[in-house]
């Protein structure tokens, strides 16, 4: 394509992409760095049902005066970045200093909010993605090994995962994990244990929450790599198979490198997902045992009765430059890949 | 055929003739929390609409859009049903107006005790009272020849008790859920051991004490009798364990009593149920409860004459006698003419013991945030209590930094 042409094709895009992504973004930079002015408290008299007391209220007078001077709020710099309930800098200069062994650093440490936060999102990450690589590989080499009369049915059967709405989804597993659920109760009778459960359990959440990731997302790999799999030419194959390949052996050979660069896509794609991983926290009621980026960025807006912009444009910026750095190996693959088929 | 006509002619103006404000224009739009007592009450003003438009919204997450949706102007809604903890957002960011002259001109039937006055101007009119107090089964505890306890050390006793007896293996329950929840659990525990959350005069916590040391190790024994997904539990989950028959000893809203002695389930078990005040805690005198107030407030950004209307239509539920007379079962109203029934004990019961209001402080919501994601980990046996108020502390510090009270 010229690059006129594509210019004026992708232009209407390109200009969604500012205004929707690019400008919300930049925004959100903006507000990272700024936090609340300095509340203006007076001691007032407040009197409910229950009697009379002197406590303090906000001075809305002054502060409307000091908002309007500056409506963004006070600058703060890197602040809020740098503060206990992000990358805590000066907190974990402490442990370091103060802590005997690495073993107790490292447990100071996951205890900041921020940390504990990305470890979950991280090994979600590393668990989900690569099993739904491989489910969803296996999946479609099987589906393409059936017969088509029934081939219809099961691939609709597969894609149910990802029909069904996340929230929907986790909410079902989360009434069959409940001690007296059917799987909740089964487990207990199995490990004779009546006080186990897998909802109070940390360790146990954060399994059910990495399998729900894996069931919800693995039909999507599927697709991709059902589509993909029809591409592959039959020729090689048939060669193959006269020259006394096995099953495996073609698979490995011809397969997987021809659908190669759609294993790429994939594994971007479900990189990006599982980094925002969100809906499974809320829908297991698991805050208390699971914490993730995305997570903490709704608690700072709506779990508290105060919003706080600033932390959570905060985690915002972390979380687009955490996703920077996790697709950085594949995407500088994939350019020098580019460049050498060039 | 002209009976008829004549009936139906009566049953329509018999209806509208019933509570006429006579309200000409603007339009009324309400958000609200979600529960019987409070639709009871929405439902009263609507009847004296007259012209105006009506809306009201009820969702269980009101807090989550109330700030945004006021902040807007014109706001989406021209009134909210706050209480305590829920008014002090609005006050932060001065997003409600004053009623004074609205209370003169149409608030004749309200009570001066209703009123919510800050710095002398009236912020909000409450119509009914709440608080979480003790439900027991009757049943239960004369079978094992349990009394009524009366603090939490007889609450974890009795518990141990019907759980030794075998017939129960999770005897207590409470709205533990991580969040909001959890930390209204603490902030109960916390003031029924004579606990102050900060630092007279200032913004400063002040919960890392011997105090929030207690409070946490009663949290703990109290969890260790609960039903082990205590921690995904709220108010309706434990009403369900309750209905199911699980559960001897509860804590809960006082608001929930209505539901919770219905015509549904089990009669047995509705039959058993009993209620009582909050318990005391640690060998204080008042109760480990918080009092609440629901009461209305009216937005700031909308025009006068809906603020108007509005407050016409709530004023004249919030002043019904008819309606505190009918709904005498739903929750403990502060309006005049109302008679307490048995549902009213766990309430006024913590009003004679001297039970303290939720503290309305700018700065509380924080702490309360604060409290609820930063003490599970205690209760999962995986850090000190020191260490988890520490942590607490420490979460709180950061934010009122950001928020610009410390």
């Amino acid at each position: 394509m010229p690059n006129k042409t594509f210019f004026w094709f992708f232009l209407p895009t390109g200009l969604a992409m500012i205004l929707f992504i690019g400008l919300p973004i930049i925004s959100t930079g903006i507000q990272s760095f700024y936090a609340q002015h300095d509340q203006v408290v007076k001691e007032v008299k407040k009197c409910d049902p229950f009697g009379c007391t002197v406590s303090i209220v906000v001075d809305n007078e002054e502060t409307s005066k000091i908002r309007e001077a500056k409506p963004l709020g006070k600058f703060n710099g890197f602040g809020t970045y740098t503060d206990r309930n992000h990358l805590a800098v000066e907190e974990i200069k402490k442990f370091w200093n103060e802590t005997e062994s690495f073993g107790a650093f490292v447990d100071q440490v996951t205890n900041l909010p921020f940390y504990k936060a990305l470890i979950f999102t991280l090994t979600y990450c590393l668990f989900v993605t690569p099993n739904v690589l491989l489910l969803g590989f296996i999946i479609a080499l099987s589906l393409n090994a059936v017969a088509r009369k029934i081939r219809g049915p099961l691939i609709f059967g597969t894609i149910l995962p990802m029909i069904v709405t996340p929230l929907v989804g986790s909410l079902v597993l989360f009434w069959m994990i409940d001690s007296q659920g059917i799987i909740g109760a089964n487990i207990q009778n199995l490990m004779n244990d009546p006080y186990l459960s897998l909802k109070s359990s940390k360790t146990l959440t954060w399994i059910t929450i990495i399998i729900y990731g894996i069931w919800h997302h693995s039909p999507f790999a599927f697709v991709v790599f059902y589509a993909a799999l029809q591409t592959v030419p039959q020729e090689p194959i048939e060669a193959a198979i006269i020259d006394g390949a096995s099953r495996f052996q073609r698979i490995k050979h011809i397969v997987l490198p021809h659908i190669y660069p759609v294993v790429t896509f994939v594994a971007l794609i479900s990189l990006m997902d599982n980094f925002r991983v969100f809906e499974p926290i809320i829908g297991f009621s698991a805050e208390g045992s699971a914490q993730s980026l995305s997570w903490l960025i709704y608690d700072n807006l709506v779990n508290e009765e105060v919003i706080l912009f600033g932390s959570a444009a905060a985690t915002s910026m972390m979380t687009i430059i955490g996703i920077a750095i996790l697709l950085a190996p594949v995407l500088i693959r994939t350019w020098k890949e580019f460049k050498t088929a060039r | 055929m002209r009976k008829i006509l004549v009936t139906l002619l009566f049953l329509l103006f018999g209806t509208s003739a019933f509570a006429d404000c006579n309200i000409k224009s603007g339009s009324i739009n309400i958000l609200a929390n979600d529960f019987p007592a409070l639709r009871t009450f929405v439902e009263t003003s609507k009847q004296c609409k007259g012209s105006a438009d009506f809306k009201v919204t009820h969702s269980s997450e009101h807090n989550k859009i109330a700030v945004p949706a006021l902040t807007a102007n014109p706001s989406e809604f021209s009134a909210r049903i706050a209480a305590n903890s829920s008014i002090v957002p609005l006050m932060n960011q001065d997003l409600i107006r004053p009623l004074d002259d609205l209370v003169k001109k149409y608030g004749k039937g309200i009570q001066d005790s209703q009123l919510i006055t800050i710095d002398g101007k009236v912020m909000a009119v409450a119509f009914m009272a709440n608080t979480q107090h003790l439900y027991y089964r009757e049943d239960v505890l004369k079978d094992l020849g349990i009394a009524v306890p009366k603090t939490y050390e007889e609450v974890v006793a009795a518990s141990e008790k019907i759980r030794a007896s075998g017939k129960m293996q999770y005897p207590y329950a409470a709205a533990y859920k991580a969040g909001w929840n959890l930390a209204e659990e603490f902030v109960n525990m916390f003031i029924g051991h004579g606990g102050e959350f900060f630092k007279s005069g200032s913004a400063q916590p002040n919960i890392n004490n011997a105090k929030g040391v207690a409070t946490l190790n009663m949290l703990k024994k109290l969890s260790e009798l609960s039903n082990p997904d205590y921690l995904t539990h709220d108010s309706e989950a434990i009403k369900v364990e309750w209905e199911s028959g699980n559960v001897a000893l509860m804590t809960l809203w006082a608001s929930r009593s209505g539901t919770l002695l219905d015509d549904e389930g089990d009669p047995n078990i509705t039959k058993a149920t009993k209620l009582t005040g909050p318990a005391t805690v640690g060998g204080g005198n008042i109760p480990a409860a918080t009092l609440w107030w629901d009461g209305f407030t009216l937005a700031k950004n909308r025009p006068d004459a809906d603020a108007e209307a509005t407050f016409r239509a709530l004023a004249h539920a919030a002043s019904n006698k008819k309606m505190v007379a009918d709904a005498a079962d739903q929750a403990v109203w502060l309006v005049e003419g109302f008679v307490p029934g048995p549902k009213s004990i766990g309430v006024i019961e913590a009003v004679k013991m001297g039970a303290k209001p939720y503290p309305m402080l700018p700065q509380m919501g924080l702490m309360h945030g604060a409290l609820g994601s930063e003490i599970v980990e205690f209760l999962q046996g995986k850090e000190s209590a020191e260490q988890a108020l520490k942590d607490v502390e420490a979460a709180y510090i950061s934010k009122a930094k950001e928020q610009g009270f410390l």
